[in-house]
């Protein structure tokens, strides 16, 4: 006979799920899909440096429901302040307006703003975390402003030229795509231990150019001819 | 110099980039093997600390962003974040956005036939405890027609998306409704084989049920670990 008490906490039988001990593993990757901007691109995401309202995409949303904030930037960091952009294109070489991408960075002396890194020679900017993410525009551009990274140590006695991890995700990216963006002039670029894995007809893909008005330049390519090298890390 | 310990690689329930059922990745995923590279101190860091001061506070209450309580059924959805050995993950963020009750997105792009809700936006932000807990209310959300084919449908879902604790450990996903027919055909919840598929079906929980208020779902998420226990010595980093 049943009881009220087991009545209250009766459960159905459990099914094929994500608490189902013999399929416990790392919970796969799905897309952001085409409708992330109410959720994720907060005002200020992509500006590192001052405030603003860069990286968001407030014209995709009515203004009342607008409620991830405006970041919290503390100060003015420590370094050269540069502004990286490029667009994002798909197979058939169109723009794509609907992808967001994301960097993490070290700052101007080579540190990065996490528990991880426990190295004291390198100095930790109150003023600067090195985590950004931007909506690409309309005509499928993302851009930052951003301090010019320091270099990092890389495997064994290796120093890494500077660069930022970037991440692309997308309506149609079942998972993010990761890689890198190295600068034209970079102290290391030659001897840089991840970048010397790439093929070097392929490098490029890699290397932002600095343009006129010195904007760093680097289009990221999902498809086809210049296609961005991309990393399983 | 610094020790790495990298984190694992993708297990087998990752999707492939290309799926082409799912008709946006024929033309937005690359064509050259993704290259396999060694983790670094890049890798291996993340702004996980750095979370509140970048964006704010925490919303964990998406009914309640508004001046009235939004139309549809009202949930609890609770769990923890882990790694692969089962470890909590603490102090991390989870990114939450969906569809209304009627499964309609508060987007200028989602144009079709089923109505707003004033009262929802739909967004929220959790941050775990130190065993790895979260928790938000919300609405569930309903089921809406997408253009991948003629008569597509996606399951209800709720979007997530995680940091962990490293630039390697970076996770968005989609957590599904147990018993919604939809999944079994849906084209991006299929990208990902079975039975790894259900690893992103939630739990119906009678003990997260509130009585009279909300119906309760519990929701675990596994992101990538480290292969061997953490040095816990740290005075072998200065030489």
């Amino acid at each position: 006979m049943t009881t009220t008490t087991e009545l209250e906490t009766r459960n159905p039988a459990p099914r094929q799920d994500n608490l189902d001990p013999a399929l416990f593993g790392q919970t796969p990757s799905q897309t952001v899909g085409p409708y992330f901007h109410y959720g994720l691109p907060w005002k200020g995401g992509a500006d590192l440096v001052g405030q603003s309202e860069m990286g968001a995409r407030p014209d995709l949303l009515p203004p009342e429901h607008y409620v991830l904030g405006t970041s919290n930037q503390s100060g003015t960091p420590q370094g050269e302040v540069i502004v990286v952009a490029g667009c994002v294109y798909d197979g058939n070489h169109a723009p794509i307006p609907d992808a967001m991408i994301e960097i993490w960075q070290a700052n101007a002396a080579g540190r990065y703003a996490s528990a991880d890194d426990r190295r004291e020679d390198a100095a930790l900017d109150p003023h600067f975390t090195g985590f950004g993410r931007a909506s690409t525009d309309a005509d499928g551009v993302y851009r930052f402003r951003t301090i010019r990274p320091g270099r990092v140590p890389g495997p064994g006695n290796t120093l890494q030229a500077p660069h930022l991890a970037v991440s692309v995700f997308g309506r149609g990216l079942l998972k993010r795509l990761p890689t890198r963006l190295y600068f034209a002039d970079g102290e290391g670029n030659d001897l840089d231990p991840i970048l010397n894995l790439v093929p070097a007809e392929r490098r490029g893909t890699l290397i932002a150019q600095r343009r006129p008005d010195g904007t760093w330049w680097l289009d990221i390519v999902l498809q086809g001819e210049n296609e961005t090298v991309f990393f399983d890390l | 110099m610094s020790l790495i310990l990298p984190y694992s690689r993708e297990d087998a329930g990752s999707p492939p980039s290309l799926s082409p059922d799912y008709r946006s990745t024929v033309l937005r995923s690359p064509r050259q093997p993704a290259l396999i590279v060694p983790q670094t101190l890049t890798e291996t860091t993340g702004p996980s600390d750095a979370w509140p001061k970048l964006m704010g506070a925490t919303m964990t209450d998406l009914t309640a962003q508004h001046k009235g309580e939004p139309q549809g059924q009202r949930i609890v959805v609770t769990g923890r974040v882990l790694d692969e050995q089962g470890r909590p993950v603490p102090n991390t963020v989870v990114e939450i956005w969906q569809a209304n009750a009627a499964g309609r997105y508060i987007h200028a792009k989602d144009d079709w036939p089923a109505p707003l809700d004033p009262n929802f936006t739909g967004a929220g932000r959790v941050f775990t405890d130190a065993e790895g807990r979260y928790r938000y209310v919300t609405i569930r959300p309903g089921a809406y027609p997408w253009g991948n084919h003629k008569n597509a449908w996606r399951p209800a879902h709720i979007h997530l998306s995680l940091l962990g604790p490293a630039f390697a450990t970076r996770l968005v996903t989609q957590m599904y409704f147990p018993d919604d027919p939809l999944i079994e055909i849906d084209p991006i919840a299929n990208a990902v084989p079975m039975p790894y598929r259900q690893r992103m079906v939630a739990r119906f929980d009678i003990g997260i049920t509130v009585p009279n208020w909300a119906l309760g779902y519990h929701f675990d998420i596994v992101l990538r670990g480290r292969d061997q226990t953490p040095f816990e010595d740290d005075h072998d980093d200065d030489h």
